[in-house]
């Protein structure tokens, strides 16, 4: 008989249930914080909202391929509040709600989503990653910040997530040996939203969880329901904090669904069943909480009209300022290719501005 | 002054960086408590610590990640790429995020890193560690592509690399790590990126080389010397940005040119040259330009290496060949 040298679980939690009542009294205090719950309802509102008008400029005209985050918004907030400001944060290109939380503006999305590298400038914390197109290359980054950050001695962690499609490549992979071989303040979030544009979950691999492969590489892996706020949040919580105090690294599994296409250039009615998508509509993360709040007595129809009111002002003055933004300038171009410009660049320059009119 | 091979030169400079700039640290494979293949982080270990001179796991594309991360959050990390043959899952690392990263934030983050990487052949290494393919990084935008070829020359270059606040990467042709000593004072004084060096002055042909080939083409240059030809020899050493200027000066008063490179012909950094000289100096020349470079065949091993590897012969033939015309 062989020995048994290793063997593995996976937990999941789940807080809230799909109709938004809790699953049982042991709840983390998140679930009784109805501040701080109203503050997040708020966030995932004033995310969706930005997130359809965002699809519609792209459908008129007036902004470049946008990915989506509908579905998404428990994940994304509970990543973006549960970090502090000196934290660092690595995104991918979906995760506009957790940027909102860290303080990149609207228009700031709006701007780089339309075409111009200024929106990636933004006035979040200054040390944040910009938008990361190449999947799971931002796992290393992130791994890289917190190397320096442990290297330095400093209490800061750094947040990065990856989709379920991402987490079959190498450098998710590679960020996990990483973390777990230098003990690295960071958090991997895979955020399993079922599909890789038109490949689904099923395809990338036979593992039960995605979570697994974390357990794999050495570091503590859970799931969540990631369709959960409380849940969310609260396994970011927890997962800062140890990594804050020099507990390592988590990897965290948040099992959503991707509501809409990939980006506005898919088309996700190729590929798959518009049941599917119904059904996933039954759990999906923003009536699910106000479900909850409302059945506790801290929501009402009066609050969600002024909410809904004031988040679409919100949005149409950042769209109003996005739109009223200059182009960016053909010398500009130049500009930041190196610090010190060479001097061929420097005549590329002046042939530009002679050719570009 | 002290007597050193090029790889000295190299650990010198590190450990000179290090011990003055707290944010430098050298990461790779080996490089720690084995002081590298090539024993170019020997003793960095020993005296800066672990947490200075970090042994990776086996993964080069983590390498590169990490130092991208690392470098955008204020650290300026040296890594080494075994081999040349090894640095090709770091080129996604390489060219869509260090190469951009101030660009394309306009400046709020930047990757002040140094990658470096031994390669070239002639050291009768095994399949796909004797490669020569600069010219790829040398196309991407945003990069630095420095070449040493002297004891001096990657001592100052790699002191420079690290001190400057773009990625830079670094290839050390390994055929000349050890070829000859030179008498160098280890004082921390670097030599300027972005331009190229004349090693040599002459009036008659000029001839353009970079890194390993150098020997061969001052070794050719002392031969054509001895028939009364005189060649001037230009080290380009940072091969992006090219400073052509420096080589079109050469070619205004020699008024012929060969570039001599043991990377494949086909797009090499040599077309770039010809093409910049086809641009700017067309009218000095009295004959064509000609490259002596490798073959565009896969880099054979050991046995038949130095048939690809351009050597002295072909050199002179190819200055026989265009003042013929001339």
């Amino acid at each position: 008989m062989p020995a048994t040298i290793a063997s593995f679980k996976i937990d999941f939690y789940q807080f809230l249930a799909a109709d938004g009542r809790l699953i049982s009294d042991d709840v983390p205090p998140l679930a009784t914080d109805w501040e701080e719950l109203q503050s997040l309802y708020r966030l995932m509102v004033t995310t969706r909202i930005f997130d359809k008008k965002a699809v519609a400029l792209q459908r008129t005209g007036k902004m470049g391929t946008y990915a989506s985050s509908l579905g998404h918004e428990a994940a994304h907030i509970a990543m973006g509040s549960a970090m502090r400001p000196e934290d660092c944060y690595a995104p991918t290109y979906r995760e506009h709600g957790a940027q909102l939380c860290r303080g990149v503006t609207m228009p700031e999305i709006l701007r780089y989503w339309g075409g111009d590298e200024h929106g990636c400038d933004f006035s979040g914390p200054r040390h944040d990653f910009s938008w990361c197109i190449p999947i799971a290359t931002q796992c290393l980054h992130a791994a890289g910040a917190a190397l320096a950050f442990k290297l330095r001695g400093e209490q800061r962690v750094a947040v990065v997530q990856v989709g379920d499609g991402g987490s079959s490549k190498g450098d998710f992979l590679e960020a996990i040996n990483a973390a777990s071989a230098f003990q690295l303040p960071l958090v991997l979030v895979i955020i399993n939203n079922q599909w890789a544009i038109s490949v689904p979950r099923s395809k990338q691999n036979s593992a039960t969880t995605l979570a697994q492969k974390g357990i794999a590489g050495g570091l503590p892996s859970i799931q969540v329901d990631g369709n959960d706020i409380i849940a969310c949040r609260w396994a970011m919580e927890t997962a800062i904090e140890k990594a804050r105090t020099g507990g390592g690294a988590t990897v965290i599994e948040m099992l959503t669904y991707r509501l809409t296409d990939h980006t506005t250039a898919d088309d996700a009615r190729r590929y798959r069943d518009e049941q599917e998508v119904k059904n996933a509509w039954q759990t999906e993360p923003v009536k699910r909480l106000r479900n909850y709040l409302q059945a506790e007595g801290v929501w009402n129809d009066k609050k969600e009209l002024a909410l809904l009111e004031q988040a679409g002002v919100e949005v149409a003055q950042a769209v109003e300022e996005y739109l009223s933004m200059p182009d960016p300038d053909v010398a500009g171009m130049f500009d930041y290719m190196f610090e010190n410009t060479p001097a061929e660049l420097e005549a590329q320059r002046t042939q530009a501005l002679k050719e570009c009119n | 002054m002290t007597s050193v091979a090029m790889v000295e030169a190299v650990s010198l400079a590190m450990a000179w960086e290090m011990a003055s700039d707290d944010s430098v640290v050298v990461m790779g494979e080996d490089v720690g408590v084995n002081g590298g293949v090539f024993r170019a982080t020997s003793g960095l270990e020993a005296r800066f610590g672990d947490q200075r001179v970090i042994d990776t796991p086996l993964a080069e594309a983590m390498i590169a990640g990490l130092a991208v991360g690392m470098s955008a959050q204020g650290m300026k990390p040296v890594i080494e790429a075994q081999f040349m043959g090894f640095i090709y899952p770091m080129v996604e690392q390489i060219v869509c995020h260090a190469s951009r990263m101030r660009h394309r934030t306009r400046g709020r983050l930047s990757c002040p890193m140094v990658l470096r990487a031994p390669f070239g052949g002639g050291i009768h290494a095994p399949e796909l560690h004797s490669e020569s393919t600069e010219a790829i990084f040398a196309h991407i935008p945003g990069l630095r592509v420095v070449i040493p070829s002297s004891p001096a020359r990657a001592y100052g270059l790699l002191l420079a690399a690290i001190r400057d606040p773009d990625p830079v990467v670094f290839l050390e042709p390994k055929r000349i790590y050890r070829l000859n000593r030179e008498e160098i004072e280890d004082n921390g004084e670097d030599l300027p990126l972005d331009v190229c060096f004349v090693l040599r002055d002459g009036t008659d042909v000029t001839l353009v080389s970079w890194g390993s080939m150098i020997k061969e083409t001052l070794e050719s240059a002392d031969l054509l010397a001895t028939r009364g030809i005189s060649a001037e020899v230009i080290d380009v050493a940072t091969i992006s940005p090219l400073d052509m200027d420096t080589i079109i000066e050469s070619v205004e008063k020699t008024g012929r040119c060969i570039i001599i490179h043991e990377a494949a012909r086909m797009c090499g950094v040599g077309a770039e040259i010809a093409a910049g000289l086809a641009d700017s100096a067309i009218y000095a020349l009295h004959a064509p330009v000609k490259r002596v470079t490798g073959y565009d065949v896969i880099m054979p091993l050991q046995k038949m290496e130095m048939n690809y590897i351009p050597g002295v012969k072909r050199i002179l033939t190819a200055v026989e060949e265009i003042l013929e015309v001339s």
